[in-house]
C-alpha cells in the first residue's frame, strides 16, 4: 500500500468532465451512402405518414395512421384497433424487442449506428452544422475564434436550422394523434389544444438539445440500450473492427519506404492519418478497440477505405469483422463466410420467435370477430323475487360494433328453457320474450340492461348463454356464457 | 487506503483508491452537465416551495404565494360539474315526470343522476343495490304498497311514508288487533291460518275457516275481500310471494298482534324537486317499474283496485 504506482504521475482526471465538442469531417462512401438512404427513408416515414389519407367511409376518420387516444381507437390503413385488442400493439412491441436482439446478435449495434432517431437526427443536424460553419477544420476554428459579428451570425443562422428542423419533428409528432390537415389548421391559428402546444414545445426542445448539443452525450450517458446490447453480442456478432495485427506499428508511408529498405522492422498498413477519428460522430478513436461510444455507424470503415485507396493498399483496415475472425486472422487461420456468420443457430431461434410471433399476430387479425358480445351480472342484488313466485336476474350487456357502420344485431338465448328477458329502457316482462333485435352505433359499444325471468323451480343455479348475430352478416357470431341464480342456496 | 490512487490503464481513469481482494473501483467522472441537471432540480425544489404551501405548521400547510389548495381545487371541479348539470336540471324542472318516457335521453341522465343521490340518501335503509331487508321494501321486485309508476313514486318520495307533522304524508295505521285486545290470541291464530291460505302456503283448515270470518270482519276494509290489498292505503297484497316483514307463521301473527308501522322521511323537506324526480326515475328504472294507469288521474286508489292486471302490492 505504501509504494507509489508509478502511474499516479499520470494527471489527474477532475470529478466533472466538460464535453468534448466533436466536429465530424464529411466523407463519402458505401455506408455513408446507406446512412443517406436510411436517414431519407426513416424521415420520410416519420414526416409523410400523418398525411396519408385512407377512406373508411362515413363512420371513421379518413386518416391512414391515427392513434386516436380520445376515442380510444388505433387505425392503421384496414386495421382498427379497440382498447381490447391492445395485444397486437403489445407483440408488435414483442417483435420489436426481439427484433433488436436479432438484429444485434447478428451485426451488432446496427440500430444505433444507421436506424436510432438519435443517430439519424445527430446526423442531420451534423449535416447542417457543416453546411453553416464549414467542414470539420472551418468548425474547430470557429469554435475557437473569438465573438465576433461573423461568429455570432453564423451561430445564431445554425441554431435558427436547428429549431426549425426541431419544429418539425416535434410538430410532425403530435399528428398521429389527431386529424393532420385540421389539427394542423387549429395549430396554426392558435385554437388546438393545450396539449398540442405542450407537446410540440417538449419535443421541439428535446429535439434541439439532444440533436443540437447532447449528441453522443445521449448514447453514453442516457441510453440503457448500449449497455444491454452488450451483453447480446458474442463472438460472432459483427463489430467494427481496426485490424491492428494489419495496421501496427504505424507509421508513414516514408517510414514504411525507409523500412522496406533498410529491412529494419516492418512498418504496418495504417498511416496514422487520423483520418477515422475525424469522421467519427461520436468522437472516438476506433484503433483503440471496441468501446462504449462506438456506435458502429462504419463511416471510419468508409474514410480508411478512401485512404487505403489513395496509398495502393488493400481495403479493410477497418471493417466489419466478428470477434472469432479477428481472431482466427490473427492465428493466419481461414475466417467464416459472412452468409454463415449472419445464418447460424442464435440468429435463426431470434428469426423463428420473431416470426412466430408475427405469424400468430397475423392468424388473430384474420380471425377477430368485429362483433363482440358481454354481459354480467348484476351483483348487487343477485336475484330478485317476484310478486308471482318467479325470480329475476339483471345483466349489464354489451355490444361492440367493432365496423365502421351501423348494424342491427339479434340476440337470443341459449338454455333455461322456462326462461324469458326483456331490455329494461325498451321491454316489459309483458313483451318478455327469448330474443331480441337491437340497432348498434357504427364503432362504438352499446350498453343496455337485461332482465331474465325464470320459474324459481327447485331455486338452483342455471347456465345459459347469450349469442349475437349480425342481421347483415353470416360471420361467426359471438356468445357469453352466464349463470341465473334462481334463490337457492 | 485512499492514498492507494491510480490510473487504470485500459480505461485511462483514476481509480478512488479503495481497494478489496483485489477489486478497485473507477473514479469516472461525471459529465458537467449532469452536475447541471442536478442544480437545475434543486432550484425547481427550492421555486416549488415558495410557490406551493409545502411546510406543514399547526394550521395545515399554509404559505406558498399561489395561495394554492387543494379544497379550493376541489370546489372548483365540483362547481364546474354543477355547471355542466344545469342544463340538464333546469330541463328536468321543467318537465313532468309523466312526460319522461317520451324524452329517453332525459330519462336516462335523470336515472344516472337518481343513482348518484340514491348512494346519498337512500342506500342506509333500502341498501346500495335497493333491494331492502327486513321492513324496507325492496324497490326492484314488481311489488308496490303505495303504486309504481313514475307520478306514484315521485309523490311517495316528495312526502314520505307516515310522517305526523307533514300533512300530504302517505298515511294508514294497521291496528294492533292482538294488544289492543280487538283479537283473542286465539283468534289471532286462526287469522294467521287463514292469511297463509291466501299466498298458497298452507292449505284451508278448520282454524282457517275460523279466520276466513274474521278477516272477513275486520280486514277486508283494507286489504280486500280477495286479500289483494289497496295501495290507496298501502295495504299490503297478501296473496304473492313478496312479505316486507316475513311470510311465516310467527311474524305474521306478530304482524297481526302487533300491527307495523314503516316510515320513510318527507324527501320534500330536505331534497330539491329535481332530486326527487331523479329519485324516482332511477327507482322505476330498477325493474319493477309500471307504466302510468290509463284512466285520467282520479284518486289513485280507485284505478289502481279496478285494473286486475297488476297484481303488485305488498304483502306483509
Amino acid at each position: 500500500m505504501a509504494e507509489a504506482d508509478p502511474d499516479i504521475t499520470d494527471s489527474p482526471l477532475g470529478q466533472y468532465q466538460k464535453r468534448k465538442s466533436v466536429f465530424p469531417k464529411a466523407v463519402d462512401g458505401t455506408f455513408r451512402r446507406l446512412k443517406w438512404a436510411i436517414m431519407v427513408v426513416t424521415l420520410t416515414i416519420y414526416y409523410v405518414t400523418p398525411w396519408l389519407r385512407w377512406d373508411r367511409g362515413p363512420y371513421a376518420p379518413d386518416q391512414a395512421v391515427l392513434v386516436d387516444l380520445a376515442h380510444r381507437r388505433f387505425f392503421m390503413f384496414d386495421i382498427e384497433i379497440w382498447p381490447h385488442e391492445f395485444y397486437f400493439v403489445a407483440g408488435l412491441l414483442v417483435m420489436a424487442g426481439i427484433g433488436l436482439f436479432l438484429v444485434t446478435s447478428a451485426v451488432g449495434r446496427a440500430w444505433c449506428g444507421y436506424a436510432c432517431p438519435q443517430t439519424v437526427w445527430t446526423d442531420l443536424f451534423q449535416h447542417i452544422e457543416r453546411a453553416v460553419d464549414g467542414d470539420r477544420n472551418a468548425a474547430i476554428r470557429l469554435q475557437n475564434a473569438p465573438w465576433g459579428v461573423s461568429k455570432i451570425a453564423r451561430r445564431l443562422l445554425k441554431w435558427s436550422i436547428w429549431l426549425a428542423v426541431a419544429m418539425g419533428t416535434g410538430g410532425a409528432w403530435i399528428f398521429y394523434f389527431a386529424d393532420a390537415p385540421t389539427l394542423m389548421h387549429d395549430f396554426l391559428h392558435g385554437t388546438a389544444a393545450p396539449v398540442a402546444y405542450m407537446t410540440v414545445f417538449v419535443l421541439t426542445m428535446t429535439t434541439f438539445i439532444f440533436g443540437g448539443f447532447m449528441r453522443e452525450q445521449v448514447c453514453i450517458y442516457m441510453c440503457p440500450w448500449p449497455r444491454i446490447q452488450t451483453a447480446m453480442m458474442d463472438e460472432k456478432s459483427l463489430l467494427v473492427t481496426y485490424r491492428h495485427w494489419r495496421g501496427e506499428p504505424r507509421g508513414s508511408l516514408k517510414q514504411a519506404q525507409a523500412a522496406a529498405k533498410t529491412g529494419a522492422g516492418t512498418i504496418g498498413d495504417c498511416i496514422d492519418c487520423n483520418q477515422c477519428v475525424a469522421v467519427c460522430p461520436t468522437g472516438i478513436d476506433i484503433r483503440q478497440g471496441p468501446q462504449i461510444g462506438c456506435i458502429t455507424c462504419a463511416l471510419c470503415i468508409d474514410a480508411c477505405d478512401t485512404v487505403m485507396a489513395q496509398v495502393g493498399r488493400p481495403r479493410g483496415l477497418i471493417d466489419y469483422v466478428t470477434f472469432e475472425d479477428a481472431t482466427r486472422e490473427q492465428a493466419g487461420q481461414p475466417t467464416t463466410p459472412v452468409l454463415k456468420t449472419l445464418f447460424r443457430p442464435r440468429t435463426l431461434a431470434y428469426f423463428a420467435i420473431w416470426g412466430g410471433i408475427g405469424l400468430a399476430l397475423l392468424f388473430a387479425l384474420g380471425n377477430r370477430t368485429r362483433l363482440d358480445i358481454s354481459a354480467q351480472h348484476d351483483r348487487n342484488p343477485l336475484f330478485v323475487r317476484m310478486s308471482d313466485g318467479s325470480v329475476r336476474n339483471a345483466y349489464t350487456v354489451k355490444l361492440r360494433n367493432m365496423e365502421s357502420r351501423p348494424r342491427t344485431v339479434r340476440v337470443h338465448m341459449e338454455g333455461v328453457p322456462q326462461a324469458s328477458m326483456w331490455l329494461g329502457e325498451t321491454g316489459s316482462r309483458e313483451a318478455a320474450s327469448r330474443a331480441f333485435e337491437v340497432k348498434l352505433s357504427p364503432d362504438a359499444v352499446t350498453k343496455l340492461r337485461l332482465f331474465v325471468v325464470s320459474p324459481a323451480g327447485d331455486g338452483s343455479r342455471q347456465e345459459f348463454a347469450l349469442v349475437v348475430q349480425a342481421n347483415d352478416d353470416a360471420a361467426p357470431s359471438d356468445r357469453h356464457d352466464l349463470v341465473l341464480e334462481r334463490g337457492g342456496e | 487506503m485512499a492514498e492507494n490512487k491510480r490510473i487504470d490503464h485500459p480505461t485511462g481513469t483514476e481509480t478512488v483508491g479503495h481497494e478489496w481482494d483485489g477489486i478497485e473501483e473507477l473514479n469516472t467522472p461525471l459529465p458537467r452537465w449532469w452536475l447541471w441537471t442536478f442544480y437545475a432540480t434543486v432550484a425547481f425544489a427550492i421555486g416549488y416551495c415558495v410557490v406551493y404551501p409545502t411546510i406543514p405548521s399547526a394550521n395545515g400547510a399554509p404559505g406558498g404565494n399561489l395561495k394554492w389548495s387543494s379544497r379550493e381545487e376541489l370546489e372548483k371541479t365540483l362547481a364546474a360539474r354543477q355547471a355542466e348539470l344545469k342544463p340538464i336540471h333546469a330541463a328536468l324542472a321543467a318537465t313532468d315526470i309523466s312526460a319522461l318516457p317520451g324524452k329517453p335521453e332525459l330519462m336516462q341522465q335523470a336515472i344516472a343522476g337518481g343513482a348518484a343521490a340514491f348512494k346519498v340518501h337512500c342506500v342506509q335503509c333500502h341498501g346500495s343495490g335497493a333491494a331492502g331487508a327486513k321492513g324496507y321494501p325492496n324497490l326492484n321486485d314488481d311489488d308496490w304498497l303505495w303504486g309504481g309508476d313514475l307520478a306514484t313514486l315521485e309523490k311517495t318520495i316528495a312526502d314520505g311514508i307516515r310522517q305526523p307533522e307533514h300533512d300530504a304524508t302517505r298515511f294508514s295505521q294497521m291496528p294492533a288487533f292482538g294488544r289492543d285486545g280487538i283479537l283473542q290470541p286465539a283468534q289471532v291464530e286462526d287469522v294467521t291460518s287463514y292469511v297463509r291460505t291466501l299466498s298458497g302456503q298452507e292449505g284451508m283448515s278448520a282454524s282457517a275457516r275460523r279466520g276466513q270470518a274474521l278477516f272477513a270482519a275486520n280486514c277486508v276494509v283494507c286489504h280486500g275481500p280477495d286479500g289483494k290489498g289497496s295501495r290507496t292505503v298501502g295495504a299490503p297484497n297478501l296473496t304473492d310471494g313478496i312479505w316486507l316483514y316475513g311470510g311465516d307463521r310467527d311474524t305474521i301473527r306478530q304482524t297481526i298482534t302487533n300491527s307495523r308501522y314503516g316510515v320513510m322521511p318527507a324527501w320534500n323537506l330536505h331534497l330539491d324537486t329535481v332530486t326527487i324526480r331523479m329519485l324516482a326515475a332511477y327507482v322505476h328504472s330498477l325493474g319493477g317499474g309500471e307504466a302510468a294507469p290509463a284512466p285520467a288521474p282520479a284518486p289513485a286508489g280507485a284505478t289502481a283496485a279496478a285494473t286486475p292486471a297488476e297484481t303488485a302490492n305488498g304483502g306483509g
